[in-house]
């Protein structure tokens, strides 16, 4: 295949960024997205140009490390993929594709498609965990047992790999899949609700802290999302932070 | 040749550890505010490990090159965890548990570290439920289980396909809440360059912010290495990209001893190679085992049929089929452990029955557990048992449940839906058993630097077994280092913060910038992935499945050859004070270049075969590997001396008290 590709190039955090364009050619069809990267960027370093930065790391789908905006889309035009296992047969021979970094004001570029995500990790710090310690005196696993349903809504809560995906797709980038994610696994385990109440209040602050837009229902975070975390979990965690108001 | 000292402690096996933890020295809660750790790495050991240290009232400092403690390669384990909790009542205990993973690691591990590490996994269970880690439950609501190879019982608790990613995030959760608190400081996007010795001790590193390319100084009053396994020293593994060698590596040059180098375990279920494009390679859980039969065609004129594209695997009749596994060892059948299920694939490959173009590939079939699954289903349902097409939506539903994220991630990869045709599998680097050599505290040979996980060598003898990686690891992290550390620790209460401005800190900060400095200012013509490549597949021919004296040796000069040429010849562009991805990449392939030297020599100088080690010159008539009790029966563990291969060798003899040690048979 041949492609046109219009990157993002950025050199800093500072400086300005701009598209540059990149002809690139015999790319096999079962190549990942990025190995076709990989291509492009042996192909600068043999000309003595800057390859473009892009973050990676296990390319197989889960540490949710890799975050390009493809053609207008976050992780490309595949569905319930990464950018890692997105493969260059989605695309025709001859095509342009346009590669951006997931743009928000939370999300800071560090360098061409490489940005910022630490909001989430601070979002996490400040209530993403059930407080308890390691002891090894902690009671049997099975002692309380948890209904099927919710054991197995509370996982596919738990499966986001905090890629950003959402907050890039969102027009608001707003972070309330991510966020209502964590809320929901923890708030539908008995181990969880302990702290529920504290738990949505502060996530939610800090959330709002980090510059995270508002949530107006559009969805859009539910499509792009390479997990299939379902819309369901912000109308939870609505319900959990209201009540959270209602209490206090 | 002098001998490695393990510190074991005195008394029965089952009682070591209880007895270690009441008699090693402690620090108060007090003097622990005046204490800290350095961890490096934060994948379930250093996760685990950082959280816990801080609960204890430690400062801790943790460090990881990825943008998040939370993508740490740990994320990407698939299948399970085991522990010896009994909950499906098939007779497991602690000392099965221990039993199976010695033998499973082909009785080259050490017997007590095995035994601590059975004992504690059920308390893992514990604490991750009580995190808040989803784990598979039944409709009575208690935990699930299966089973992984080399065991006859079901131990192993998972999250779906996710496990590692559940137990990842559970351990990442516990640091957050202590990162909040203010007792870990994290630094994310940072790379440790060296250790930094004062007296003879571990008393910090030299790290790179990878954001803006500056050194940076951090003490501290012990550091704990979790840094992971060295698989991707053969370029193509299953590891992420970024896994390395290099803060292991570092403590080695530095002077921690280097054990077992060429354990290597290669694991037999991943997407084959596709191209020379390749960048990594993608498991297929063992967890698949427990429902896929392996089978390659039984006629040759099949095989053929099949690379031409004239026949579909589904269209061979089942007497036509070769399940090779079920055949040779009919007590595990399916699930042998990994490496004896890794070679007999590569045998039925060599004798030229692989089953995609490339001729390395063999089938791994649901059919029959899509079609028992849907019969079972039918049954409860009370629907007509004899409708096939029924049959196979029910079971392809059980099946989806179980593992459906592994078969739509082999879709999106291979273009094939595997619930229709059986997936292609073949072996590849997976993990690394050997790693820092330490004693039974996790302590190296240099006084206060540990390591933890699979960067070091302890538990897994010569071969892992599944799903217990993610134990070893959580093990380690939560109930091992955080007590045996304070035995250490307990000397140091006087001590005081330690300054960064001796000349330790200085020379060592200087050193790590003449190296940066010239890979930048090297202007050769080959990038850095040239050499990795390159590196790979001289590991893979020559240092892979199998290995023999006349390739070791050739492995040897190829890899200093290349190393040499490495050095003349690798372009880094861009420049150290800012974010250069080559730079960093450059500075882990030239310690993969010393580690792969010596992984050979290593594997040379032991001319057994044992576990994932295979030597030609050492098989039964049958081709199973032979192990030689006399003279092997000891950990190899390498003090570094200047070019890697002349490292001098320090054996620690390997007692079994409580085992018979016999040959291994899954027959």
């Amino acid at each position: 295949m041949d492609l046109i590709l219009k990157i993002w190039r950025q050199s800093n955090s500072e400086s300005k960024g701009k598209m540059v364009k990149y002809n690139i050619s015999d790319i096999s069809p079962d190549m990942s997205f990025l190995e076709m990267m990989d291509v492009l960027n042996d192909q600068l370093i043999k000309k003595g140009d800057d390859p473009v930065a892009f973050d990676h790391d296990c390319r197989e789908g889960i540490c949710g490390m890799c975050s390009m905006f493809i053609n207008g889309e976050a992780h490309g035009p595949d569905r319930l993929v990464t950018t890692c296992q997105l493969h260059m047969r989605k695309f025709q021979d001859g095509e342009t594709i346009t590669i951006e970094p997931f743009r928000a004001n939370a999300f800071p570029v560090i360098k061409d498609l490489v940005v910022d995500r630490s909001a989430f990790d601070r979002v996490q710090q400040a209530g993403g965990f059930i407080s308890v310690n390691t002891s090894g005196n902690t009671q049997d696993a099975n002692s309380i047992p948890i209904e099927k349903n919710d054991a197995d809504r509370a996982f596919d809560a738990a499966i986001c790999i905090g890629c950003g995906a959402c907050v890039a797709s969102c027009k608001n980038a707003s972070a309330m899949l991510f966020v209502s994610a964590k809320v929901s696994q923890y708030s539908l385990l008995p181990q969880g609700k302990i702290e529920a109440t504290d738990r949505v209040r502060n996530m939610v602050k800090q959330m709002d802290q980090e510059g995270f837009g508002n949530c107006t229902n559009t969805g859009a975070c539910e499509v792009e999302c390479p997990k299939g975390i379902s819309l369901e979990n912000i109308a939870r965690m609505n319900r959990e932070y209201l009540s959270t108001l209602l209490k206090s | 040749m002098s001998k490695m000292d393990s510190k074991t402690p005195k008394g029965p096996l089952k009682e070591k550890w209880t007895n270690h933890k009441s008699s090693i020295n402690l620090v108060s809660p007090a003097n622990k505010r005046l204490i800290d750790v350095i961890v490096v790495g934060t994948g379930l050991a250093g996760a685990s490990a950082s959280a816990t240290l801080a609960e204890l009232g430690y400062n801790v400092k943790s460090f990881c090159f990825q943008d998040s403690p939370r993508r740490a390669h740990s994320i990407a384990a698939q299948g399970g965890i085991n522990a010896a909790k009994n909950y499906q009542g098939d007779g497991d205990s602690t000392y099965r548990l221990f039993y199976d993973t010695i033998k499973g690691g082909d009785y080259r591990s050490r017997e007590e570290n095995v035994y601590r590490l059975a004992e504690v996994s059920a308390n893992i269970i514990d604490q991750c439920v009580a995190q808040g880690v989803p784990f598979a439950r039944d409709y009575g609501g208690l935990l699930d289980n299966r089973s992984f190879g080399g065991v006859l019982v079901s131990r192993t608790f998972y999250a779906k396909g996710q496990t590692g990613q559940q137990l990842l995030l559970g351990a990442y959760s516990a640091m957050n809440r202590q990162i909040g608190r203010g007792k870990i400081k994290m630094y994310n996007r940072h790379e440790m360059m060296d250790l930094v010795l004062v007296d003879g001790r571990a008393r910090g590193i030299i790290a790179r912010n990878l954001v803006n390319g500056k050194l940076e100084r951090h003490s501290a009053h012990a550091v704990v290495i979790a840094s992971g396994g060295y698989g991707n020293v053969f370029f193509l593994s299953t590891n992420a990209m970024g896994s390395n060698v290099t803060a292991a590596w570092k403590i080695h040059k530095k002077g921690a001893h280097f054990a077992n180098p060429c354990f290597t375990q290669i694991h037999p279920t991943c997407i084959p190679v596709s191209g020379d494009h390749q960048s990594k390679l993608t498991l297929m859980s063992e967890s698949l085992r427990n429902d896929g039969r392996i089978w390659v065609p039984k006629n040759i004129e099949d095989v053929k049929a099949i690379r031409e594209g004239k026949l579909s695997p589904a269209e061979i009749e089942e007497e036509n089929r070769d399940y090779y596994l079920e055949r040779r060892y009919p007590a595990f059948g399916n699930l042998v452990p990994r490496d004896v299920a890794s070679r007999a694939a590569k045998e039925r490959c060599d004798a030229g029955y692989g089953v995609n173009k490339t001729g390395e590939a063999v089938y791994l079939d649901f059919s029959s557990a899509i079609e028992r699954y849907g019969k079972e289903e039918a049954h409860v349902k009370g629907l007509n048992e004899e409708d096939k097409v029924l049959i196979k939506k029910l079971g392809q539903q059980i099946i989806k449940s179980k593992y459906g994220n592994l078969f739509q991630m082999y879709e999106k990869i291979v273009d094939q839906n595997p619930y229709e045709t059986p997936m292609m599998i073949y072996p590849a680097v997976h993990y690394t058993m050997g790693g820092v050599w330490v004693d039974y505290n996790l302590m190296t040979s240099i006084p206060g630097c540990y390591a933890i996980g699979e960067a070091n060598f302890s538990d897994h003898g010569a071969n892992r077994l599944g799903a217990s990686a993610l134990m070893q690891g959580l093990a380690d992290g939560y109930f091992v280092l955080p007590y045996t550390i304070g035995d250490y620790l307990s000397g140091d209460i006087r001590t005081g913060k330690i300054s960064t401005d001796t000349p330790e800190f200085v020379l060592a900060e200087e050193a790590v910038r003449v190296r940066l400095a010239k890979f930048i200012y090297n202007k050769g013509e080959h990038s850095v992935d040239y050499y990795h490549k390159k590196l790979g597949k001289i590991m893979w021919n020559k240092c892979g499945m199998s290995r023999n004296e006349k390739d070791l040796k050739e492995a040897i000069s190829e890899i200093k050859s290349l190393r040499k040429n490495f050095y003349e010849s690798v372009k880094v562009p861009g420049r150290v004070d800012e974010f250069n991805e080559e730079l960093a990449k450059a500075v882990r392939v030239a310690d993969f270049l010393e580690l792969g030297e010596l992984f050979a020599k290593d594997a040379l100088e032991r001319t057994e075969s044992c576990g994932g080690h295979f030597r030609e010159e050492s098989q039964t008539l049958e081709g199973e590997a032979l192990r030689d009790d006399d003279f092997f029966n000891f950990v190899s563990s390498w003090k570094y001396n200047g070019e890697p291969s002349e490292a001098i060798l320090r054996k620690e003899m390997l007692y079994y008290e409580e085992i018979e040690v016999k040959t291994r048979s899954y027959k």
